[in-house]
């Protein structure tokens, strides 16, 4: 492996591990901040209860997203310190402006929401997680900004006499056709998964059954996890269906190696599960969906849907195949093997666990005095729920980032034009095995926290005061 | 002023935020085994924990608002000047992966030492503490010296040096200042905001750690400053000395207060110093210097920086805004008798 294959590897591992830790972030800091929110308004120790721990387990994945985060920023100049040059006039600016806007604005409130119980007046109190909540919401918007830009640019003109690509409209980039829809997909896929972390917590929590006086409690989390969980599935499938139509318009290859459809066919059907051979001249076995894919690419029943055959003739004539853009394998096509699954694993995984926020939200409706929940089947739920929103996520990700192999800005300039020239493939590897272990280790020490402090459960909360003694302990100390 | 000015400005500011900011998280986590340690507390175990517990909870509303400055100062160069960014991160590799693991598990540390109360488990996030303190405090002295004084940089704007190059002698100088300022800095802090016989002994550290603090940086911003001082930087320099001995006379005389804002001025001036010395390049090549990359060389475009010029004028005040009013609500000084026994489940 040669030093862009491995920092190709380490952009990934590094990248998919941190968002590992981003959307529960996003989603639970906005249910955590409701609750606070009702403990403020109704004074019911229930709330409270739900706020404080919930709120633990909040920081505790928070801290990784935090640590993670910082790789990230950094690894742009280490390993990618030519795209960095090549693009940081449009690039670097919605990283500056997340940090700037966001990054502030969660840490800093966080510290006050933390240390600030018996030392802030309630209500300000409660609006402390929800300005951390609306600094990961800002942050997501500008770092996806930053990412659409990579997959459609817009906004800058090509400058030859300093050799890179230079912003002309910040407004354009900001409003990026596929952030328009990047966003509101992302977005909702984190209330999904900051929902389905609550709800699997619950499940787990009924089906363990330590403290049956707590098992109401635990029921209110689970139908307001399964809630959240439900309706961010439903909104993930509306924004992913305007996310396929932008793709099929701005990378119709992205869309062509989602389905594996190596010819122009109109109207298009949907393969839901082939076996085939690569090159896509034999098909073994498949199971489709007459005209959807036309339906999801183009909105209409019978549109064209171009194949990867067409296109690639298409791009070779319009990018050249003289090398200065090309990859060595000559070819302006992604891995389609891995789009093809990629595409449909987030697809399933993601259903699947809105599938599974509807059954608890049935099993647990208002009607039923007393759900059972003391099968194992349910320990099994509790732990694949949180677990399949994280997959889909991750899938969703990779499909996005090789679909739009072997370009790192489509159209722009090649992933292998990108990496540090400066770097030797030694330096890479080093990095590499060093996040790996400690990335490693890190998630052992995470789960295993988390699983303590479940296990624990919403202990009872004593109500803070704010006129209390300068003496008295404090409320939250490190 | 021309906007590259602007923008080499403002990337000054947000270093000078940073290190006076961090430095004394820095500082408080490097003093962990001094001040929070079991012959400071009188062979007590307990006592050692409660103290250091105290000492994080002294950072805790703040430490990572104040990492925050520095992200912002990456994402600032990126965006303002995208060569210096490549450049610089790409160079100095394995420097920074050393700061990036220190960072990591440092605030790891602070956030997850608490969350069990086992001592097998604080012990180890004690360990990471004091190693993602003290490593961070000197790599940044190392780095920051480096662009000071010149690293080998290309023609082509590319590092062609190695992780030891960066060892050299002045940037260990550099290395060793940085870490006795944090050091100093940090006790003050501690001294600035505790109550009871820690603040006395903090103060003890202080007094001690500074004037070696204070001999490291005459030396380290003479050397740079015959290598690259201005008028401007000499003065800066000067001042940033006398704030130290300021803050130490304060400090001796339980100004706490004026002796913490000493150091922070000092810590601010010498930053301002090292900018001073560094403008108008932005990393000076130590091979050819017309090689060097410049604030007009290595910048962005006119219409970047002045949208981020916009961003910047108008949010920069809002953060320094809330983050004093943080300060103002986390006001009161602290003893171990306000730390409230661990409620920690004990394991899995």
């Amino acid at each position: 492996m040669d030093a862009l294959d491995l920092a190709r590897w380490q952009f990934g591992i590094t990248t998919v591990y941190h968002f590992l830790f981003v959307p529960i972030t996003i989603g639970l800091s906005g249910i955590v901040a409701w609750m606070h929110t009702r403990w403020v308004r109704h004074h019911r120790e229930e709330d409270l209860r739900l706020t404080k721990f919930y709120g633990k387990l909040f920081t505790i994945n928070f801290a990784l997203g935090l640590v993670t985060g910082i790789v990230q920023e950094f690894q742009f100049g280490m390993n990618w310190s030519d795209y960095s040059r090549f693009v940081g006039d449009i690039f670097g600016a919605p990283l500056a402006v997340e940090a700037l806007l966001a990054f502030f604005l969660e840490s800093t409130f966080l510290g006050l929401w933390l240390f600030g119980w018996g030392r802030l007046p309630e209500r300000v109190h409660a609006a402390t997680m929800w300005a951390v909540h609306i600094g990961t919401v800002l942050s997501a918007y500008f770092i996806l900004a930053a990412n659409s830009f990579m997959q459609n640019p817009v906004g800058y003109t090509f400058n030859p006499e300093t050799g890179r690509a230079e912003m002309t409209d910040f407004f354009a980039v900001l409003t990026n056709q596929v952030q328009r829809v990047t966003f509101p997909h992302t977005i909702s896929a984190a209330y999904m998964t900051g929902g389905a972390f609550v709800m699997g917590v619950a499940v787990w929590s009924l089906w363990r059954n330590r403290t049956p006086e707590d098992a109401p409690l635990h029921r209110r989390s689970a139908r307001i996890g399964a809630w959240v969980a439900l309706v961010g599935g439903l909104a993930v499938v509306v924004t992913g269906d305007a996310q396929a139509k932008v793709m099929t318009e701005v990378q119709p290859m992205k869309m062509a190696a989602a389905e594996a459809l190596y010819e122009t066919q109109a109207p298009a059907s949907f393969s839901v599960f082939t076996i085939g051979s690569l090159d896509g001249t034999q098909e073994h076995f498949s199971i489709r969906i007459p005209r959807l894919l036309s339906y999801l690419s183009t909105g209409t029943f019978d549109g064209e849907v171009e194949g990867i055959n067409d296109l690639q003739a298409e791009y070779m004539e319009l990018y050249g195949t003289d090398g200065t853009m090309l990859t060595e394998d000559g070819t302006y096509t992604p891995n389609i093997p891995a789009t093809y699954w990629l595409f449909r694993l987030m697809i399933g995984t993601g259903m699947l666990a809105a599938a599974i926020a509807a059954w608890v939200l049935w099993v647990t409706r208002k009607s039923v005095e007393r759900p059972d929940f003391s099968s194992p089947l349910w320990a099994w739920t509790a732990v694949a729920v949180p677990l399949l929103p994280l997959l889909a996520n991750s899938f969703g990700w990779m499909f996005t980032e090789m679909g739009r192999q072997p370009w790192v800005v489509f159209g722009l300039m090649t992933t292998a034009r990108g990496v540090s020239p400066s770097v030797s493939a030694g330096e890479v590897v080093t990095s590499m095995v060093v996040f790996t272990l400690l990335y490693g280790a890190l998630a052992v020490i995470e789960v295993k926290l988390l699983l303590t402090w479940i296990k624990r459960g919403p202990v009872p909360e004593e109500a803070p005061s704010e006129d209390a003694d300068e003496d008295a302990p404090l409320v939250f100390a490190y | 002023m021309e906007l590259t000015t602007v923008w080499f400005v403002l990337i000054a500011v947000l270093w000078t935020g940073y290190l006076v900011l961090d430095g004394y998280d820095l500082g408080v986590g490097m003093l962990l085994p001094v001040l929070g340690g079991r012959r400071a507390s009188g062979g007590d175990p307990v006592e050692a924990d409660r103290r250091r517990r105290l000492m994080l909870t002294t950072i805790g509303p703040h430490w990572d608002g104040n990492e925050v400055w520095l992200l912002t100062a990456g994402g600032a160069t990126f965006a303002a000047f995208p060569e210096w960014y490549a450049t610089l991160f790409s160079g100095f590799y394995l420097a920074l992966l050393v700061i990036l693991v220190g960072l990591i598990v440092r605030a790891l540390g602070i956030e997850y030492r608490h969350k069990r109360d086992d001592d097998g488990w604080r012990a180890g996030w004690d360990a990471a503490l004091v190693f993602g303190s003290w490593v961070p405090a000197v790599l940044w002295g190392v780095a920051l010296t480096n662009i000071v004084r010149g690293v080998p940089i290309d023609a082509s704007g590319e590092y062609v040096g190695n992780f030891l190059d960066l060892l050299n002698p002045v940037a260990l100088l550099g290395g060793a200042t940085f870490a006795a300022l944090f050091l100093t800095h940090g006790a003050l802090f501690i001294a600035y905001k505790t109550l009871g016989p820690i603040r006395d002994e903090a103060r003890a550290v202080a007094l001690r750690t500074g004037p070696v603090a204070a001999v490291l940086a005459l030396v380290l911003l003479g050397v740079l400053g015959s290598l690259r001082g201005t008028t401007a930087s000499w003065v800066v320099s000067a001042l940033a000395a006398v704030a130290l001995v300021a803050g130490l006379v304060a400090s001796r005389a339980g100004n706490d207060g004026q002796a913490f804002a000493g150091t922070a001025v000092t810590i601010g001036l010498a930053t301002v110093s090292y900018f001073l010395m560094l403008f108008p390049d932005v990393m000076p090549s130590s091979l050819d210097p017309a090689w060097s990359l410049t604030t007009t060389s290595a910048s962005s475009t006119p219409y970047t920086l002045r949208i981020m010029t916009i961003v910047a004028v108008v949010f920069t005040p809002i953060v320094i805004g809330y983050q004093a009013w943080s300060w103002v609500v986390f006001r009161r000084r602290l003893g171990t008798h306000h730390i409230p026994d661990s409620h920690a489940p004990r394991s899995a």
